[in-house]
């Protein structure tokens, strides 16, 4: 365990540092620069922006002076808005997203699992169909189209509900958190039904019939809890599923959160706020999977982590 | 429980002989791989019913355009913003051209004088959505099939080389993988679109950098599992090269998998090419997918509904038909299911 656990962390590191020299290359390519288009600059007040920026140095010199600071959590300052460091921008926007994230992967799994055990214990009858037809729905509609129809018929047309921001408190997280939820709620409502339907037919369920248990019993206390432990396994595309909706969803309800600056960076070539969230957004990621790995290995026994190559 | 049997006479039983040589015989014709597919793909009615939508869809895709009187880039400021208006629909009351203008339900058709039929409506500049929904379908639809088979030849090529040569060659194209797989899809999506000038290219190429990985996955693992089965010893035995092996006893053997894995492929880069679009990452007017579409949409979202409905209808629908056809090959070629 201890072995594996080493091997991971080194290849978490090799990730990452790869990621940070790619960002990196690829940032150095983009055409254009934030300086560029303000020609206004005589070439004396260019050469002085520039030094300030540290542009003005060999790149293998930037290179190095930018991975030191990544190292102390340093992602330089952003072009956009003066004189703000990456890292505080990200931390005072981290709020809302963080609380978006949580609650959608909440409400994502327990509706799943509820919908999935309720498809795979009323198997073949309407209640299947009803839930299997919900999760097709939620892996194909992308979230920016269903978050459009929400904000729309609930948030227009109905009224009750704010339409976006950020002002109302617990209130304007409602909408843009059942959209971030469609994702999750359908990948766990599949994931769950077929678990079910597998572990239903497994010869300790027959046995646990056979003396008598009843069917809550059975559901709750033998199959569920075995079918839970595999779920582990798609946390971890939930969580990327959930960063990519965040950047359209935040978007579309005007949230300010990481996702919808990100996108707004982009579009002005904020080099260093895109280099701050991607690294950040990489760095979560590639936690999420790894701690979804080691407590996979923890909560089932049966797996064995040393094992290798896992499909 | 004694039964009364009708007592026969002994003239009516007949020796049978049993011949050897008929033993072996096959009574039933030998299904290929296709057939035997397509046999059990057909019990299931959401994939059926999904290949029907899927094919109207494509061909709707490659004529739509044409079929419209008017072409997806015309702009015709005169007819700018026009709900949809279909000869024959019009006499029950829908898709009339009646829209809200200042709150009030008027036919802007007739204020507009235009005495043209749009079938889906127009957009802000006055350009035809009909040509523009199924030209930006034709695109997206382009998109995924072009990054899909890139992803397939890349992944297959890969994972079945990494796992048939095994030992150092394995390790070393694993250890790339292992690196490359902890990446965020997303993250190198939005960078490698970032320094590319967009377009399809830029989408295409930015999609399947690191699509193939899945898939080499996938691929390795099943040749791991079947390159020391018996079969394949027996092969090597009786001499056949290490490209007769894969040609022949591998690749047929994998062949479901990559299917069923290349048809959920499809449906991830339509998603990504919407979702770059929708964030301002996509292609430029006047070239049109379904994500830009969408994006134009949602901008107008409060009072032309229908320039963001339909480009969303149909994007879903794509999204779900090919969902239900990848769930349906999964169940039809996985031969652990086979009966």
């Amino acid at each position: 365990m201890a072995k594996y656990v080493f091997k991971r962390v080194i290849y978490m590191i090799l990730t990452l540092f790869l990621i940070a020299s790619f960002t990196f290359s690829l940032m150095k390519m983009l055409p254009g620069s934030p300086i560029s288009t303000s020609s206004k600059l005589t070439p004396n007040q260019l050469a002085a922006v520039e030094a300030k920026y540290g542009l003005d140095k060999p790149l293998p010199v930037q290179y190095g002076i930018y991975m030191k600071n990544m190292v102390k959590l340093d992602f330089g300052t952003s072009f956009q808005f003066k004189e703000a460091s990456v890292t505080e921008l990200i931390i005072n926007r981290a709020g809302p997203s963080f609380i978006l994230g949580i609650q959608a992967l909440i409400l994502g799994t327990i509706g799943g699992i509820i919908l999935g055990m309720i498809a795979a214990l009323r198997q073949n009858t309407a209640w299947d169909y009803g839930s299997t037809l919900i999760a097709i729905f939620g892996i194909s509609i992308p979230s920016f189209v269903f978050a459009s129809l929400l904000q729309y018929w609930i948030g227009v047309k109905g009224g009750f509900l704010p339409v976006g921001l950020w002002e109302n408190g617990w209130k304007s997280s409602i909408l843009p958190t059942i959209a971030l939820a469609m994702g999750p709620l359908a990948t766990s409502a599949r994931f769950i039904r077929t678990e079910m339907i597998e572990v239903l037919g497994t010869d300790y369920i027959t046995l646990a019939k056979a003396k008598g248990a009843s069917g809550i019993e059975i559901a709750f206390k033998h199959a569920f809890r075995n079918a839970l432990i595999p779920l582990i396994t798609v946390m971890g595309p939930l969580a990327a599923g959930l960063v990519t909706g965040s950047l359209v969803v935040e978007q579309i309800f005007a949230i300010p959160g990481i996702g919808e600056q990100f996108v707004k960076a982009i579009n002005v070539s904020d080099y260093s706020v895109i280099m701050g969230t991607t690294m950040f957004f990489s760095v979560l990621l590639i936690l999420v999977i790894f701690i979804v790995d080691i407590l996979y290995g923890i909560v089932d026994p049966r797996i064995r982590l040393a094992g290798g190559n896992k499909q | 429980m004694t039964k009364e049997y009708p007592k026969l006479p002994p003239e009516a039983f007949k020796h049978v002989h049993m011949d050897g040589s008929q033993t072996e015989k096959i009574s039933k014709p030998s299904l290929n791989f296709w057939q035997d597919a397509w046999l059990r793909i057909r019990k299931n009615k959401a994939a059926v019913v999904s290949i029907f939508v899927l094919t109207f869809i494509v061909l709707m895709s490659l004529v739509g355009p044409m079929i419209s009187p008017h072409d997806f880039e015309t702009q015709e400021i005169t007819h700018a913003n026009l709900p949809p208006k279909v000869p024959g629909l019009e006499k029950i009351g829908i898709f009339d051209g009646t829209g809200k203008m200042g709150g009030k339900e008027i036919n802007l058709y007739e204020m507009k004088n235009v005495d043209t039929y749009y079938w889906f409506g127009t957009d802000g500049l006055g350009r035809d959505m009909f040509s523009r929904v199924w030209k930006g379908t034709q695109i997206s639809l382009l998109i995924a099939l072009i990054a899909a088979v890139i992803d397939m030849v890349i992944g297959v090529a890969y994972g079945g080389i990494s796992a048939y040569y095994g030992g150092r060659v394995d390790d070393a194209m694993q250890r790339v993988v292992e690196i490359l797989y902890g990446i965020p899809t997303l993250v190198v999506v939005i960078l490698m679109i970032l320094v590319m000038d967009p377009g399809i290219m830029a989408i295409i190429i930015a999609i399947s950098i690191t699509g193939w990985i899945g898939m080499s996955r996938i691929v390795r693992g099943q040749v791991l599992k079947y390159k020391n089965q018996e079969f394949v010893l027996a092969a090597r035995t009786l001499g056949a090269s290490n490209g007769r092996i894969i040609k022949k006893h591998l690749l047929p053997n994998v062949m479901a998998i990559i299917i069923i894995n290349t048809m959920f492929t499809i449906p991830s880069a339509i998603f990504f090419e919407a979702f770059l679009s929708f964030i301002g990452l996509g292609l430029q007017s006047p070239n049109a997918s379904l994500g830009t579409l969408i994006n134009d949409g949602y901008r107008l979202i409060q009072f032309q509904p229908h320039i963001l409905a339909i480009p969303a209808a149909i994007l879903s629908l794509l999204m779900i038909a090919f969902n239900l056809i990848g769930d349906g090959l999964r169940d039809a070629l996985d031969p652990k299911m086979k009966d």
